[in-house]
């Protein structure tokens, strides 16, 4: 009788694990922004009574019962959360508690001017990261490869504000070279006006540039010493195409992975970039809102912070499947 | 006399600290000759592999010697030049082929990049359908679109071997390439070495530790001990009149399956790279030693017309003696222990996996019974339920007739303390936070309810029971070698005074000598203190060394049982005789006398 | 066997031995320099030449003999304030952080031995802290219950609980399978006793190597929270919360924004360092520790 198998009677994904894994990695990711909204609406409205927290406790009743009616607070917390979903998924970000204007219409040229500076800070950081660490990998031990261990070991850890602080004390004090203020014309993309993007940039590639290093040269060093390279110079392959076929390409997948938690820490680290900066982007209006205790920005702020946080995985996860073929065939 | 092959010829090879791994290395094969070149752990013999082609491990350096294949010296060439004749004079079939070969290339692409690479005259497709034919894989689409992962470990092997001979070059290094291998698909790889050497009369370096497969395979056999060739000869007079103590020693720990002997094993522990003492390295374990060796490193002489050895006293060298074992029969005592349709499975990657099913056996008291199987046959499930680390899904497992409770916890101390495991990764079944007496303390204070002091004394006695120096009570077990640990799980096992001893695979990851001086120790144990045993295992030649029943599982079920001389001997079910005439055995004429 | 007698001979010699992780000249450094910054992190307060919330000039003034660092945005001296300055940062830091293992590390320990129900959810947990940035959720938190201290130093611990209990969870697991685990289960042993003789010693090395850059992280959240204004403790002062203070006058005084600014980064480079060489000594690099 051999060993049994536990047969299912119908698995027609059984046969197709790379559209399985897809389905299921996309509904995980699904699954967590409704976590997310749950936390975000937990925290900041359905604990306790915001109103009295943002209003503070020396306030006319009356004021208080018309930002409870305007919450919606007196309504159970459920309906509470499920009407600000629904307004949510429908496009309805609310209005601000201090402006009163569409959190939508305030958000959005403020996620745009962020994203170019992010964007322009990637496309920095990507491919000088990329060169410097294969060129770590390769040449080991080399003199190269100590100074960019070194440095960046000392770049991680030193925090964005402090970076951007020293840079503009150097650059915006001291040499007066560049602005130390980044505001941009109101209404204009922020790429016309390039000097006040420069040190914002310089200060988020500092760091992201020595994370990623770090971790792309970990990633090769690890594929280098493998098996099956090891096996491919036995076979007396080129040294090139053994780097660049044998080597690189399985080092693709972690690096991928890497890539997406750099993106991610960059997100994080706007916040205070673009503080020390005076730089209006989607950072600092979520920081401000913070301040004022504006809860609707704050809720709709973190629900996209979140919602990029997740898709980033999820195609960071998905990008991974298709390059490994260990993943997404059946065995 | 026609030029050899391969020459190499005082080859050095040093570590990253600066010790020697290899050191005054010369061989020389011939055309169309198979070399096999044996070794235990420490001896160098992988690092010689890879010296062959020009290559260290990372860290390793080759210091000096030569190593000549036909006319091209490999030593001392640029890398741009070894890449040139690695692949297409001499090649290198890997030791694991699942990690060996890029999961990320297809198959196809592994063998066409070589093939456009070492034979661009021809076309690439004809190529690779060749080399696909000559390793009797198919080589439809189908086949070369999969990815490594994708392949058994014998169809990977046999790719390995078939991409080494891409370019038919004139020597191949073989690195223990049936490692992992199940008994029937390496006895497979082996026909399929040796078909290959007669079809392209090439020249063959075959590592291995296995003796045994060794002797099958190869015309002449050169023996390394510590980094340094002890003696080479024609395979056959080596193995039947060994010249060198450590050879000696060798073979006399082979188990053999058709001739059920009491194996010698080596006293004493293989040397790491940095500990190698002054002098002849084997010394220190050597019968013979005199204090002349201990001071000269001897030089290799020459032996009759085509033999060399390393030994100051190798005139001395006794013959290998076979004692012969007669396992006892005819135990109709009371069954201690008794399965009684064990049914168990396992929730593994791809679903519900049955281990065992309707398993019915009995171990009688001081009896030895083998419990034999392939990997994945569920041997170990079986020994698991039996301890109470598993439960089964139906079934009993019955201790005197009285059934067992599923999990240890709920079964009476008593019966915990009379049934004791040994496992088979000697590196991790002990605590390595915890010295080696605290250890069996503990385990003596639980099972038997004992005070420290008393504790204390068993300790010891244990330790000398199995044979370890009363200073090994204070270490640790990081500080000690595979051998060593095993005796101390079998210690900790002993401490408890069980009646049953289970033994999974216990020597499976040990050198073949000390896992023949574990095997003698167990015998020992099991005469002396009356144990009864249930050995589990794999290979038939350590179950007519030691066990006087034999229990035979194929996937899950048993196919087979009965004394271990008629088993042996004559098989009545396939899938036994199957395994009988795969197991590697060494060849006839050197089971020399009985005591 | 030469090797094991030396070793004997260091362990029984009652001479000091260096700790692995310092065998590098590197790392002895930065050690040096860690010691020296916690020095003046805790003893500083002791010694100001004035009082750090004392007004005693003009704001902004530049440094001379009196302030040798000039004065802040109110007046205050900023030497006296950087002397002050760096307790909080690393009391808070710790405190956080050992908070964080241990709870985090007895919900590990459960969920990686019991391998029960708490595991996936404790999964999904863990997934849910990594859709946010830390600062947001600190910020998050804060937009509602205030910019106290104690926020920051719960919401911190917060989290890293998920993320140490998934690191412990995993050390347990691969613990927990191995053979003398399996041979105290077949003795009968107690699962406490389990825990605390056969797991918990064993899990010392990963954990070990994570506690560098865990409380490096710990740091480096809190001070760029501080410096936007949460967390602090007023009146006392705070590195970060200086730069954000002082930002403004940036061109009249910039030592009241440099000074505080390269003493966070002593220190954090310091300790990075430092935590990078653990890490070394029991086998990992810094970058699997960040992979986990």
């Amino acid at each position: 009788m051999g060993s049994l198998r536990a047969e299912l009677t119908w698995r027609p994904l059984a046969d197709h694990p790379l559209v399985a894994y897809v389905l299921r990695r996309l509904a995980v990711g699904v699954f967590l922004l409704f976590l997310a909204s749950v936390f975000i609406f937990g925290a900041t409205q359905a604990l306790g009574n915001p109103a009295a927290a943002i209003l503070g406790p020396h306030v006319p009743p009356v004021a208080r019962q018309q930002l409870d009616k305007e919450l919606g607070l007196n309504r159970p917390v459920l309906a509470q959360y499920g009407s600000w979903l629904w307004a949510f998924l429908h496009g309805n970000l609310g209005r601000s508690l201090s402006t009163r204007q569409p959190v939508a219409q305030y958000l959005a040229p403020r996620l745009v001017d962020t994203l170019t500076l992010a964007g322009v800070a990637l496309a920095v950081i990507v491919p000088l990261a990329l060169l410097l660490g294969v060129w770590s990998a390769i040449r080991r031990n080399g003199v190269i490869d100590h100074l960019v261990s070194f440095v960046s070991l000392g770049a991680i850890a030193v925090p964005e504000f402090v970076t951007g602080t020293l840079l503009v004390v150097l650059f915006g004090v001291v040499l007066r070279l560049l602005p130390a203020a980044s505001l941009p014309t109101p209404g204009t993309n922020p790429l016309l006006t390039p000097s006040i993007l420069v040190l914002p940039i310089a200060t988020l590639t500092v760091a992201g540039l020595a994370y990623l290093v770090r971790m792309v040269r970990a990633g090769l060093i690890e594929v280098l010493d493998s098996e099956y390279v090891l096996m491919a110079r036995l076979n007396g392959i080129p040294e090139g195409r053994v780097i660049w076929r044998h080597a690189v390409r399985n080092a693709m997948a972690p690096t991928i992975q890497v890539l997406a938690q750099t993106i991610q820490w960059l997100i994080g680290g706007i916040v205070v970039t673009e503080t020390v900066f005076s730089y209006p982007g989607f950072g600092s209006a979520f920081y401000n809102a913070v301040s004022l205790r504006d809860i609707t920005v704050v809720q709709a702020a973190g629900m996209l912070v979140a919602g990029f946080y997740i898709s980033i995985n999820v195609v960071a996860d998905l990008v991974v499947v298709m390059l490994i073929p260990k993943l997404r065939t059946a065995r | 006399m026609t030029e050899p092959l391969l020459k190499v010829t005082d080859l050095r090879v040093l570590a990253p600290t600066g010790g020697a791994i290899i050191e005054d290395l010369s061989l020389s094969v011939r055309h169309g000759e198979i070399l096999g070149l044996v070794g235990e752990s420490g001896s160098g013999k992988t690092t010689v592999a890879l010296a062959l082609l020009g290559l260290t491990r990372r860290g390793a350096r080759i210091a000096g010697g030569s190593v000549r294949v036909d006319r091209d010296e490999l030593i001392g060439r640029s890398e741009k030049e070894l890449r040139r004749l690695r692949g297409r004079v001499v090649s290198y079939v890997p030791q694991e082929p699942g990690v060996a070969l890029n999961p990320a290339i297809r198959v196809g692409s592994l063998i066409r990049e070589l093939a456009q690479l070492h034979r661009p005259d021809l076309d690439p497709d004809v190529t690779v359908r060749a080399v696909l034919d000559r390793a009797q894989l198919p080589s439809d689409d189908d086949f070369t679109r999969r990815f490594p992962h994708q392949l058994s470990g014998g169809q990977q092997q046999r790719l390995a071997i078939a991409m080494a001979v891409v370019c038919e070059p004139k020597l191949i290094v073989l690195d223990e390439p049936t490692t992992g291998l199940d008994v029937v698909t390496q006895r497979r790889i082996l026909d399929e070495v040796k078909r290959l050497r007669d079809e392209l009369d090439t020249s063959m370096v075959y590592v291995s530790h296995d003796l045994a497969v060794v002797a099958a395979i190869a015309d002449r056999i050169a023996v390394m001990y510590a980094g340094r060739l002890v003696e080479e000869g024609p395979s056959h007079a080596t193995i039947t009149e060994p010249h060198h103590p450590y050879t000696q020693g060798l073979v006399s720990s082979i188990p053999d399956h058709a001739v059920p002997r009491r194996l010698a094993g080596i006293p004493g522990v293989a040397v790491g790279v940095g500990d190698r003492p002054a002098g002849c390295a084997f010394a220190p374990r050597c019968m013979l030693k005199t204090p002349a060796c201990e001071v000269e490193t001897p030089a290799l002489e020459r032996v009759g017309p085509a033999s060399l050895v390393r030994c100051l006293r190798w005139r001395e060298t006794p013959a290998v003696a076979v004692q012969l074992r007669i396992p006892q029969e005819g135990r109709d005592g009371q069954a201690l222990l008794g399965i009684e349709e064990l049914r168990a499975g396992y929730r593994g990657r791809s679903g519900l996996v049955l281990a065992a099913e309707s398993v019915s056996f009995s171990v009688a008291s001081a009896e030895c019974v083998a419990l034999v199987g392939e990997s994945g046959s569920g041997k170990t499930t079986i020994a698991r339920c039996i301890v109470g680390l598993h439960r089964p899904d139906s079934g009993r497992v019955l201790l005197d007739r009285a059934p067992l409770p599923a999990v240890a916890k709920d079964r009476s101390p008593d019966s915990r303390r009379r049934v004791q495991i040994v496992f088979q990764n000697p590196y991790e079944s002990l605590n390595p936070r915890h010295r080696v007496e605290d250890a069996l303390s503990w385990a003596a204070r639980r099972l038997r309810g004992i005070g420290r002091n008393e504790a204390r004394r068993d300790v010891e006695l244990m330790l000398e029971h199995v044979r370890l120096p009363r200073s090994i009570a204070a270490r640790y077990p990081t500080e000690l070698s595979g051998g060593e640990r095993q005796r101390v799980a079998i210690a900790r096992a002993l401490v408890a005074h069980p009646d049953l001893l289970v033994c999974d695979e216990v020597t499976s990851a040990l050198d073949v000598s000390v896992q023949a001086a574990v095997l003698d120790l167990l015998c020992g144990l099991q005469r002396d203190l009356g144990l009864a045993m249930l050995f589990i295992t794999h290979d038939l030649g350590l179950v007519a060394s030691v066990a006087d029943r034999v229990v035979v599982l194929e996937r899950g079920v048993i196919c087979e049982s009965g004394t271990v001389r008629k088993v042996l001997a004559s098989p009545a079910h396939e899938y036994t005789q199957n395994l009988v005439k795969a197991a590697p055995h060494l060849p006839a004429g050197s089971a020399a006398r009985s005591p | 066997m030469q090797a094991v007698a030396v070793t004997e001979a260091i362990r029984h010699r009652k001479g000091f031995r260096l700790p692995r992780f310092l065998r590098r000249k590197s790392v002895r450094v930065a050690f040096g320099v860690l010691v020296v910054m916690l020095l003046v992190a805790f003893a500083g307060p002791f010694v100001t030449p004035r009082s750090p919330t004392a007004l005693v000039g003009p704001p902004f003034a530049d440094p001379s003999g009196a302030f040798p660092l000039g004065t802040d945005y109110i007046g205050e001296d900023v030497l006296s304030r950087c002397l002050a300055g760096g307790s909080l940062l690393v009391l808070y830091a710790a405190l956080a952080t050992a908070i964080a293992y241990i709870i985090g590390g007895a919900v590990g320990l459960l969920a990686g031995y019991s391998r029960s129900v708490i595991d996936p959810i404790l999964m999904r947990i863990v997934d849910l802290l990594l859709a946010f940035p830390a600062i947001f959720l600190v910020l998050i938190l804060a937009a509602r219950y205030g910019s106290g201290a104690d926020i920051v130093i719960i919401g911190i611990a917060f989290i890293h609980i998920p993320l140490i209990a998934r690191i412990i969870r995993t050390a347990t697991l691969e613990t927990s399978v191995r053979g003398y685990v399996e041979a105290a289960l077949a003795r009968g042993d107690s699962t406490v006793a389990i825990l605390y003789r056969e797991i918990l010693p064993n899990i010392a090395g990963p954990l070990s190597a994570d506690a560098g850059p865990r409380l490096t992280t710990s740091i480096l959240l809190i001070a760029a929270l501080n410096f936007l204004g949460v967390g602090l403790a007023p009146p006392a002062p705070s590195w970060a919360g200086m730069i954000n203070e002082n930002i403004g006058g940036i061109a009249l005084n910039p030592w009241a924004v440099v000074a505080p600014a390269v003493l966070i980064a002593v220190l954090t480079v310091s300790i990075n360092v430092v935590a990078d060489g653990i890490a070394r000594s029991f086998g990992h690099s810094t970058e699997e520790v960040i992979r986990r």
